[in-house]
């Protein structure tokens, strides 16, 4: 058993960093994920493990920062909220184009532009979808949980490596604000000189010795034909994503009539909306997809040929709803119902919404 | 005597550095760019750290300076050289890491990165074309564009009521108690060649010993953008560039 502590969602991403090995950490202080980086220049893991944190003048020059450390081979993130996640998508989409791996925060809150500092997830279609410009993709991790929060910024690098790809954790206002019992990690070493030049040789720049050919990190290619073959292995790369490491999870939805589809915050009060539902007899499920790219497109079809129809509670006008309808093909009725701008749905809300837009539908 | 007899190792007074690729360069004949490459090129050789350089390429025409010189590189978004180098000076503190930038990607776009960069004191070397034009996307005003510069989006010239006043972003660097060494130099004749590869080589020695960012502008030319020969491009430089941009050590500490 690790260590347990009480703490905010936005303090284990820190604490989780430095205990994943993590080298390099860039960023520029946003509401609601400023602890970020406040807990890590208090921490200083700089006399620890040798991390860096670097609050850098802006967003763009952070995120182009994360490039610089990734391009290095390094284990790098940064987090930011909303409009600043704004700012990061040229860079995310550099770093995608690149093939580099490195971990992305977005602490979601309402807009759009200023907007609210209060919770939403109206960053879905920028986080799931592309963001920035060209065909790529982020692996995108929804966690519901401080202790989420904490896991999966390991797991995020873990996958950032294995495929050379951007990930993204996409959390919320109330996840990165709450305080909740979380079991910490245990701590990693960083990844010494030799482990990169062995792993990552291949790419990373280290300085070129007489052994090996010059690392070049790159997104540029100006002969179309070899950018059109790049673009097939991107695209190849995300289809075995999608066939891998699809994560969800379900509650009480082997049973169940209706289905609610929620992630991140949304699920936590939709679990308590099953529970209400379910008491007043009527049959329902949730199910919580945990990667949103991939998106658990099979198990929600094979959901749809159980269920009469699915209810998507999201703190947005209704982003995921499009995946889901498309995961069903329209096999079966999908609604949305979603508060947004920093309102956060109640249980209530979520049934009374379910019996007028499925049940009695 | 045949041609033969005479290119024999004894005989050798010059040759390409090591550092330089067999690699076609694409810029146009009379560009400050491959000059520019070459002495760059000669000081990493000449103080045997290609194992220990990386360099950061900018967009612009020396996009893909990775192609020409034989080290590790990374290719930076538009003006965010400066902050690419900063994450690989902070992580790998040991190496020699410059940012190559033209004037459009440092003093336009990347204004932010370079003034926090210098102004951090990040221990990287800075390489500044400034070639008072966008070479690369045909020849638009740059912010380092002279009053009265014709360029595609100054037709008539560029009116300083309009669009501003030429930037000389060097003399702001220069204030910045980050920077150890700011200088404005040329590459237009062998004296200038030479003085200016002193200046690298003292930039790269002052990141060896870690004295924080040591910035080199080198007023160049354009030739292709300007729309003048290679010959009357450094003419137009000496009378117009020059009194503009004086050349010189701002700060060598
Ligand atoms: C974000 C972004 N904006 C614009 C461009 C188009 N662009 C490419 S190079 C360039 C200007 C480069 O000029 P400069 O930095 O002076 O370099 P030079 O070509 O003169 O050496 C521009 C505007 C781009 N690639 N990316
Ligand atoms: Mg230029």
């Amino acid at each position: 058993m690790g260590e347990l502590r009480l703490m905010k969602g936005n303090e284990v991403i820190a604490e989780a960093a430095i205990r994943c090995g993590c080298d390099g950490y860039f960023g520029y202080p946003i509401t609601p994920q400023s602890e970020v980086m406040e807990t890590l220049m208090a921490r200083k893991p700089w006399e620890e493990t040798g991390m860096v944190v670097v609050q850098a003048e802006s967003e763009v020059a952070a995120i182009n920062m994360v490039y610089g450390g990734a391009g290095c081979g390094k284990k790098v993130m940064t987090s930011s909220s909303s409009p600043g996640i704004s700012l990061k998508q040229e860079g995310i989409t550099y770093i995608a184009g690149a093939e580099l791996p490195c971990l992305v925060v977005n602490v979601v809150r309402g807009g759009p532009g200023l907007g609210t500092i209060q919770p939403a997830q109206s960053d879905y279609f920028q986080a799931v979808k592309g963001g920035g410009h060209g065909d790529y993709k982020l692996i995108v991790l929804a966690p519901n949980s401080v202790q989420e929060m904490n896991d999966f910024v390991d797991l995020g690098f873990e996958l950032a490596f294995k495929y050379l790809n951007p990930v993204m954790i996409l959390s919320d206002g109330i996840i990165g604000q709450m305080m909740e019992k979380v079991e910490l990690s245990d701590i990693k070493p960083r990844m010494t000189d030799e482990y990169i030049a062995k792993n990552h040789g291949s790419w990373a720049t280290t300085g070129k010795p007489g052994s090996r050919n010059r690392n070049i990190i790159t997104s540029l290619e100006l002969d179309s034909a070899k950018q059109e073959k790049f673009n097939h292995k991107l695209q190849a790369k995300y289809a075995k994503i999608q066939e891998d490491e699809v994560r969800f999870d379900t509650y009480k939805a082997e049973d169940a009539d209706y289905l609610i589809v929620a992630y991140g915050s949304s699920s936590r009060i939709s679990k308590k909306a099953v529970e209400l539902a379910r008491a007043k007899g009527i049959k329902v499920g949730l199910i919580r997809p945990i990667t949103l790219f991939p998106f658990p497109v099979k198990e929600l079809n094979g959901f749809a040929k159980k269920v009469k129809g699915m209810l998507t509670v999201e703190m947005s006008a209704g982003q995921m709803i499009e995946d889901v309808k498309l995961a069903v093909e329209c096999s079966i009725p999908v609604e949305h119902f979603g508060r947004y701008g920093g309102m956060i749905p109640s249980p209530d809300e979520i049934v009374a919404a379910l019996e007028q837009k499925i049940i009695g539908g | 005597m045949d041609v033969k007899d005479i290119i024999k190792e004894e005989n050798l007074v010059y040759k390409k550095s090591a550092i330089i690729t067999d690699n076609t360069m694409h810029y146009c004949p009379g560009c400050t760019h491959g000059t520019v490459h070459k002495v760059v090129a000669e000081v990493i050789e000449e103080m045997g750290i290609q194992d220990k350089t990386i360099g950061v390429s900018p967009v612009g025409c020396s996009v893909l300076a990775y192609n020409y010189l034989d080290i590790d590189w990374q290719q930076a978004a538009h003006g965010r050289a400066p902050a690419v180098a900063t994450a690989i000076n902070r992580l790998y503190p040991e190496k020699y890491v410059f940012a190559y930038q033209g004037d459009g990607d440092l003093a336009s776009i990347g204004c932010a990165e370079i003034i926090h960069a210098c102004n951090r004191g990040e221990n990287i070397t800075v390489i500044f074309i400034n070639n008072a034009i966008y070479g690369m996307t045909g020849g638009q005003m740059a912010p380092t564009t002279l009053e009265g510069m014709k360029t595609a989006t100054t037709p008539y010239g560029r009116d300083v009521k309009l669009a501003g006043y030429p930037l000389k972003i060097t003399e702001l660097i220069a204030q910045l108690p980050g920077t150890c060494l700011v200088t404005r130099e040329s590459a237009e004749s062998a004296v200038a060649v030479r003085k200016l590869k002193k200046m690298i080589r003292k930039a790269f020695e002052n990141t060896g010993k870690k004295k924080g960012t040591s910035f080199i502008e080198v007023v160049s030319t354009c030739n292709s953008g300007w729309k003048l020969s290679p010959v009357e491009s450094n003419t137009w430089m000496k009378e117009n560039m020059f009194p503009f941009y004086p050349l010189g050590t701002m700060k060598d500490i």
